[in-house]
């Protein structure tokens, strides 16, 4: 190694040893491309067995294990490992840091990730068959009912909990330490503030998770009986505190794509984002009420009514400072100048299918209703238009808007604008008629049905099969554009766009601001 | 011209096909499946007063929700369509109001207190479970569900209610039946105009007792005894189903209430009285083999043939024929049906099955699918197992 080492080294020991962001960055997005296509064959066999009532394909034990391994695959090694991706290339690169604040953990929290998936995969091949209680695995069914591959599971969340927290300690020191002279706080660029509150989120939360399964590892096999009611343990416990995780953690998946939106939407708008110090008050407020809300997800449990109406107003409150993101992003296009680029179709669909979650969000709040919404396909539907529509759809937007940086070259336009089409309708398609059958009676993670279900699932797994294959057009395109793209025209790619990370050639050189850059103050 | 048009087109593109897919799809669902019934879109106001408070609620709060959305949309779309730059469009720069924003912080506060006092009412009715007319101790087990109706004297009738549809069914190998999945060996039977406090709770994993019509729904779960009321005005079939993830077949415990006359229920709990009685009269009665077989052979096919095969070929369970267990010492093959096999599918009949029953099963499968061991098992030898002796 020279003194003037430049670039990266070659071969595949690049890939192994690397400290560099990009490098980084480019490891976790691949990676969690990976995971999004196995956690989507998943989801390929869930709707195909449910494409019509009776048992067809799979029997339910391992039908069980599908929508587990779908929900874990997804939530773990898709949507986390792609926001932590984004964060690695783009935080560096916006707020004029030269690379993340500490390179060699950087290196360690992914390297860690592709065992703990290795190892949660290879329970499919365990006798007794993968974690088959679903990816909340409530407790005794996960512990004193469970196949005995629950405990590499419980490995496996532990690995992949020690790299979302090196992961998160690493974005904290970058930005609070890193910034270029002049981005103070309220300068920083949105995507960088909702890391940053995702962060904390994320160190507050994953040892909580770690802990409960922990107690759980501990009651299958050292004999406590943390939730176990014939123990004198508790089986409404292991609730409350999964879900302690578990609110944060969906705030989590989504905060960095509420980022990501606030910066594609100004940039196509050609408009600065209205309201940037609501839009940063209203993600700290959405991340503080998602430690007071979690038992919303247990009105069924069987708590006081004071708790019920406890958790019930806190639930509501957190439409206050989502509807005023909505609102928000809705402005900054008004009056603005307003192009469809592929990005924007992404940005401007996410807005509204976000909505229509959050609405439904909203009926799930009310406890009186939610006794008939609870665990049913209605619910299926609420997440999945905040998940799909929120985390995936913004990580799309990302992709095509960050593509031309990170590679130097234009992705093919109307591919992107065919992938985006197919996706919404095929999104829509598969979800929206869950709505149906979930208000119908229709209890979620089923694998057969009655009969007046039928056709609504039909229209589901027809849509989950359009959506599916549409995200395999995704892959191509960016695989196109890497091999045989156009060169990107400029540093600045998109007219409207604004920010650091457009003053830095495209592609980014390996480094990048290795002296830090002149910030001055855009408009906010 | 030509390009705003072509422009227009495409985006129009996407919802257009959307509507069509949901059409089409639709149509060609009710020519290719015979068996179809109507598509329900809604949740169900029930029979119950307070399910028909709680659906007042959702289609207050659903309305709300659906003004709100479209109101968004349309300003989305209109700025989409009124702000393009490819129209000439210049953009403005402004980026702050804090009138407007302070207005939509405040107005969604208002709409939320709208929806508040409501559903804290609703709330408060769903919570009442005071002054009861009658009590049934609801147990969730993997997988069926356990009546027992609690009687002040003492004489607490109680049954368990099994999924009805055949395997064959399920299979494809037969034609589906019209309550597919929702039908059961033995519904629970309650009367009609009074006040049913239902007590909720697991065996073994967490299950949840969900009847739409009768808006219940609680969580059973082991260790805890959850209240939920209910009081049907209507007489008729309720249907529901399990509603939280409690294992294989989570997706086949459906939950089947018979509301009845008054005059009806007490005739029914009578007959299920004299059921009772007549059992302890078999307790003591000394069976013969045939009869065993018999009886044996109609509890095989509720309680075992599901895992063990019907010609106990095996399946989830270990076969019969031929079993060491089935052909081995009567003492050993007792324990395992009275007690199961803790850390398997095997679970302990003892507290399912009555002695009668315990005693014909384990005699049929001693001398049933080639296993011809002769010998049986009496009701008191069971009960001797039960107590340890």
């Amino acid at each position: 190694m020279g003194e003037h080492h430049h670039g990266p080294a070659k071969g595949l020991m690049r890939w192994v040893l690397t400290t560099n962001h990009k490098d980084i960055g480019t490891l976790y997005l691949w990676f969690s491309f990976a995971m999004f296509i196995l956690g989507g064959s998943f989801a390929m066999i869930i709707r195909a067995e449910l494409f019509q009532p009776g048992l067809q394909l799979v029997n339910p034990e391992f039908f069980n294990q599908m929508t587990t391994m779908h929900g874990l695959v997804m939530v773990f090694g898709a949507i986390m490992p792609a926001f932590v991706g984004l964060a690695n290339w783009m935080i560096p690169l916006m707020i004029g840091a030269p690379d993340m604040a500490l390179p060699r953990m950087n290196n360690l929290s992914f390297w860690i990730l592709p065992f703990a998936f290795l190892t949660l995969a290879s329970t499919l091949f365990m006798d007794g068959g993968a974690p088959n209680f679903g990816w909340t695995f409530y407790a005794p069914l996960s512990t004193t009912y469970a196949p005995p591959s629950v405990t590499i599971f419980i490995f496996a969340v532990h690995i992949m909990g020690a790299s979302s927290i090196m992961g998160s300690i690493n974005i904290i020191a970058t930005v609070v330490n890193m910034r270029a002279p002049g981005m103070t706080y309220m300068k920083m660029p949105l995507f960088v503030w909702t890391w940053l509150i995702t962060a904390f989120l994320l160190v507050a939360v994953m040892p909580v998770l770690a802990g409960a399964v922990t107690m759980m590892l501990m009651d299958i096999h050292f004999g406590t009986s943390f939730f176990s009611a014939a123990g004198g343990g508790d089986p409404v416990l292991f609730q409350h505190i999964f879900w302690f995780f578990g609110h944060p953690e969906v705030y989590i998946i989504i905060l960095p794509g509420f980022g990501v939106v606030s910066q594609v939407i100004p940039a196509f708008s050609r408009k600065p984002l209205f309201g940037y110090a609501s839009m940063v008050y209203a993600t700290a407020s959405i991340a503080f009420l998602s430690f007071i809300v979690w038992a919303h997800h247990m009105y069924t449990v069987g708590m006081p009514i004071a708790g019920e109406l406890f958790f019930m107003y806190a639930t509501m409150l957190i439409a206050v400072p989502t509807g005023v993101k909505v609102f928000n992003w809705i402005t900054t296009m008004f009056k603005g100048s307003l192009t469809f680029e592929t990005p924007m179709l992404f940005a401007i669909a996410f807005v509204f299918l976000f909505t229509v979650g959050g609405l439904s969000g909203i009926m799930l709040s009310l406890a009186p209703v939610d006794f008939q919404y609870h665990d049913s396909y209605f619910v299926v539907a609420h997440f999945h238009y905040t998940m799909v529509a929120g985390a995936i759809f913004s990580m799309s937007c990302a992709v095509y808007y960050w593509l031309p940086k990170w590679t130097g070259k234009m992705y093919n336009e109307t591919m992107g604008k065919t992938h985006f089409w197919i996706s919404f309708l095929g999104f829509n398609l598969t979800f929206f008629p869950q709505h149906f059958v979930g208000l119908a009676g229709m209890p979620r993670r089923i694998p057969d049905y009655a009969l007046q279900f039928a056709d609504f699932n039909m229209m589901s797994s027809i849509g989950a099969f359009i959506y599916g294959l549409s995200q395999l057009l995704f892959g191509f395109n960016i695989i196109r554009t890497i091999v045989a793209g156009k060169p990107a025209p400029e540093a600045k790619v998109w007219e409207g766009a604004q920010g650091l990370e457009w003053t830095v050639p495209s592609p980014a050189p390996y480094h990048t601001f290795s002296t830090p850059p002149e910030f001055k103050a855009e408009h906010h | 011209m030509y390009q705003r048009a072509k422009r227009l087109s495409q985006l129009a593109l996407g919802p257009v096909l959307l509507l069509l897919s949901l059409v089409t799809t639709s149509a060609w669902a009710e020519e290719a499946l015979p068996w179809r019934r109507p598509n329900q879109v809604n949740t169900t106001p029930g029979v119950t007063e307070v399910g028909h408070t709680i659906f007042g609620l959702h289609m207050m709060v659903f309305w709300l929700c659906v003004v709100i959305g479209l109101v968004v949309l349309a300003v989305m779309i209109y700025t989409i369509f009124a702000f393009r730059k490819s129209a000439g469009a210049k953009a403005s720069q402004f980026h702050e109001s804090t009138a407007l924003e302070i207005a939509w912080t405040v107005v969604p506060f208002l709409i939320l207190i709208v929806m508040a006092v409501p559903a804290t009412n609703a709330l408060i009715k769903v919570y009442d479970n005071t002054n009861p007319d009658l009590d049934i101790l609801v147990t969730g087990y993997q997988w069926k569900w356990k009546y027992e109706y609690i009687d002040p004297q003492g004489n607490n009738v109680s049954f368990f209610s099994n999924l009805r549809t055949p395997q064959s069914e399920i299979r494809g190998e037969e034609t589906k039946g019209e309550h597919y999945l929702i039908e059961v060996d033995e519904p629970v039977v309650i009367p009609v105009n009074k006040k049913v406090r239902f007590l909720v709770t697991g065996n073994d994993v967490i299950h949840s007792f969900w009847v739409p019509e009768l808006a219940v729904k609680r969580d059973a779960i082991p260790g805890f005894i959850n209240e939920v009321s209910a009081r049907p005005t209507e007489i008729g079939v309720y249907r529901g189903q399990c509603a939280e993830l409690c294992g294989r077949d989570h997706g086949f415990m459906p939950i089947v209430v018979n509301v009845v006359a008054e005059n009806e229920y007490n005739d029914w709990l009578g007959k299920k009285k004299s059921e009772a009685a007549e059992l302890k009269a078999l307790m003591d009665k000394q069976f013969t083999l045939a009869e065993l077989v018999e009886r044996g052979k109609g509890v095989y096919d509720r309680a075992c043939a599901a895992c063990h095969g019907a010609n106990g070929e095996g399946g989830v369970g270990k076969a019969i024929a031929k079993s060491p267990i089935a052909t081995g010492a009567m003492a050993g093959h007792l324990d395992i049906i009275v007690h199961g096999k803790p850390g398997t599918a095997m679970q302990a009949f003892g507290a399912q099955l009555n002695e009668v029953d315990l005693a014909a099963v384990t005699t049929y499968q001693r001398n049933a699918f080639g296993n011809n061991m002769g010998d049986m098992a009496q009701p008191v030898d069971v009960y001797k197992v039960k107590k340890g002796q």
